[in-house]
């Protein structure tokens, strides 16, 4: 079943077009990747569907209810959240403070004190440091801090805009890791935008590939591992 | 030691109307300058009042709801609609709404300056010193709203919303965080303040006029800069120092009727040798 339907999505910048009525859906559970060059539109795509900025056409269904113009924080509560590029942590407040914000969405304090132990269990490093400001962590545990406090709001779907930008190669490795054994086996669906194509597709169900804005391929992980388009554009062979 | 208090008392009051301005910069990125003429509001507010029922305390109350309805009011019917807008655009209807609540009250109440009795405290003896019982109260109260102020900031749900909107809104939408909302408060939070301050501006200056509130307002923005807009600390920090300086030098006869001139100049040299002001933030990008 999907939970997220995307149809025809067109989003401009000024005059300039930068999707061209894109569709793809993500269904219950999946592990869905759009990968494609700089500039082919995999940001916008995420920011549009968020309601970060306006679509001029088509529409977004999140969950059964159509989100195509609904604000952003509503979305949030609906059970939809991104971890953006660049990982955009608070760097004035605290670790923990970090993590009690991507719980706005939750009432339940006992629940919520649960949740950041929790979080700390998956990184380790994040509760060493709960009490330092986050501006202070390096890149690597800023991007563990943007995963963990995504994942306090409890999202059915959880978007993540290049999370492998700017790691280690090691890394690179956790990361995913943790959003295939850890978010995905507790049952969240994960849309991931990158451009680490061959790490990405090896963990994908399925997978888009986006160019100039247009959807040019879909198929499984596997089989856009083994497309020679693929492999010549994105994999480097 | 008079001076000294006197001067703290001044700060207290130029310190509250700074975290106003400071705060809605922070979190809306705007200089709302008709922050200033919402103390003209309260004034008013608390003139009416008394002139119907002669209890300055209910005046009081009241001003600080007709304040905080003022503040929001404006935000969602001025400002709201230029989000986004170019920041230029922003502050010139902010300079707009500054002269129409200043056109609005000349024509309800009269341009004329109305003096208003405010109750006698009395003075206490503090050691040695006589010192009037509103400086003091001006002082402690000023205290605790600040202390409150920096609590609710720091340790509640909202406060850290305040401070993850400020720092990036794009990703506090992403937390759940309705900006609106959050705006909102700020703006009720800031005029509230304002309320308190004009209370205490009456006690020292008793008569109420429709451009009672541009110089405090502009000294205490000129306080919010030196202080570092966009900080709480650096506001309170801001304000006491410019009402100690303004205290001290109009109790050195020579130098009295420069006052304002050397307030302003402290502005000016601030920007020159450190623009972003005592606590200001410089914010460094991490890639």
């Amino acid at each position: 079943m999907a939970i997220l339907e995307v149809k025809d999505l067109n989003v401009y910048y000024g005059v300039i077009q930068a999707l061209k009525g894109i569709s793809f859906e993500v269904n219950e559970g999946e592990i869905v990747t759009l990968i494609g060059a700089n500039g082919a539109g995999k940001t916008t795509t995420m920011q549009s569907i968020m309601g970060l900025i306006p679509s001029q056409g088509g529409t977004v269904k999140f969950d059964g209810s159509d989100i195509t113009h609904t604000p952003c924080h509503k979305i949030v509560h609906m059970g939809m959240t991104q971890v953006p590029e660049g990982r955009r942590v608070f760097q004035e407040l605290t670790v923990y403070e970090n993590l009690l914000m991507g719980a706005y969405t939750q009432k339940d304090k006992s629940g919520i004190k649960q949740n950041v132990e929790e979080i700390y269990t998956y990184f380790p490093r994040l509760g060493e440091r709960r009490n330092q400001v986050a501006g202070t962590l390096s890149g690597g545990e800023q991007q563990m801090l943007a995963m963990g406090r995504a994942m306090m709001s409890h999202p059915k779907l959880l978007m993540l805009d290049e999370p492998s930008m700017g790691l280690s190669p090691l890394l690179v490795d956790e990361v995913f890791d943790i959003i295939v054994n850890t978010f995905n086996k507790a049952g969240t669906t994960i849309l991931l935008v990158e451009q680490n194509a061959g790490k990405s597709l090896a963990i994908s169900d399925r997978a888009y590939v986006l160019e100039n804005g247009n959807i040019v391929l879909s198929g499984t992980g596997k089989e856009l591992m083994q497309s020679e388009e693929v492999k010549k554009a994105y994999l480097g062979g | 030691m008079i001076t000294l208090l006197d001067g703290l008392s001044l700060g207290a009051v130029y310190a509250l109307i700074a975290l106003g301005y400071t705060m809605v910069y922070g979190i809306a990125k705007m200089l709302n300058f008709a922050h200033g003429d919402i103390i003209m509001v309260g004034a008013y507010a608390i003139l009416t009042t008394i002139n119907a029922c002669g209890n300055v305390w209910v005046g009081f109350a009241i001003s600080v709801v007709v304040c905080t309805v003022m503040g929001v009011l404006i935000e969602r019917l001025a400002y709201r609609p230029l989000r986004g807008a170019s920041p230029l655009a922003v502050l010139i209807t902010a300079i707009g709404v500054s002269y129409l609540l200043q056109g609005i009250a000349q024509l309800v109440f009269g341009a004329r300056p109305h003096p208003i009795s405010m109750p006698n405290l009395g003075m206490i003896n503090i050691g040695s010193t006589r010192i009037s019982v509103s400086t003091v109260v001006t002082l402690i109260v000023g205290a605790i709203i600040m202390a409150a102020l920096t609590v609710f900031v720091k340790k509640t749900r909202t406060g850290r919303a305040m401070v993850a909107v400020s720092e990036d809104s794009g990703a506090a939408k992403l937390m759940g965080v309705s900006v609106n909302t959050i705006i909102m408060i700020t703006f009720a939070i800031g005029s509230a303040l304002a309320a308190f301050a004009s209370l205490f501006y009456l006690m020292q200056i008793p008569t109420v006029e429709p451009t009672l509130g541009s110089m405090p307002g502009i000294k205490a923005f000129t306080a919010a800069v030196i202080g570092g807009i966009g900080s709480i600390p650096g506001a309170m920090i801001g304000g006491v120092l410019l009402g100690i300086i303004e205290k001290i030098c109009q109790s050195i006869p020579a130098i009295s009727p420069y006052t304002t001139a050397i307030e302003f100049s402290l502005l000016i040299l601030i920007l020159l040798v450190r623009p972003i002001g005592i606590l200001g933030k410089k914010r460094r990008e991490k890639v």
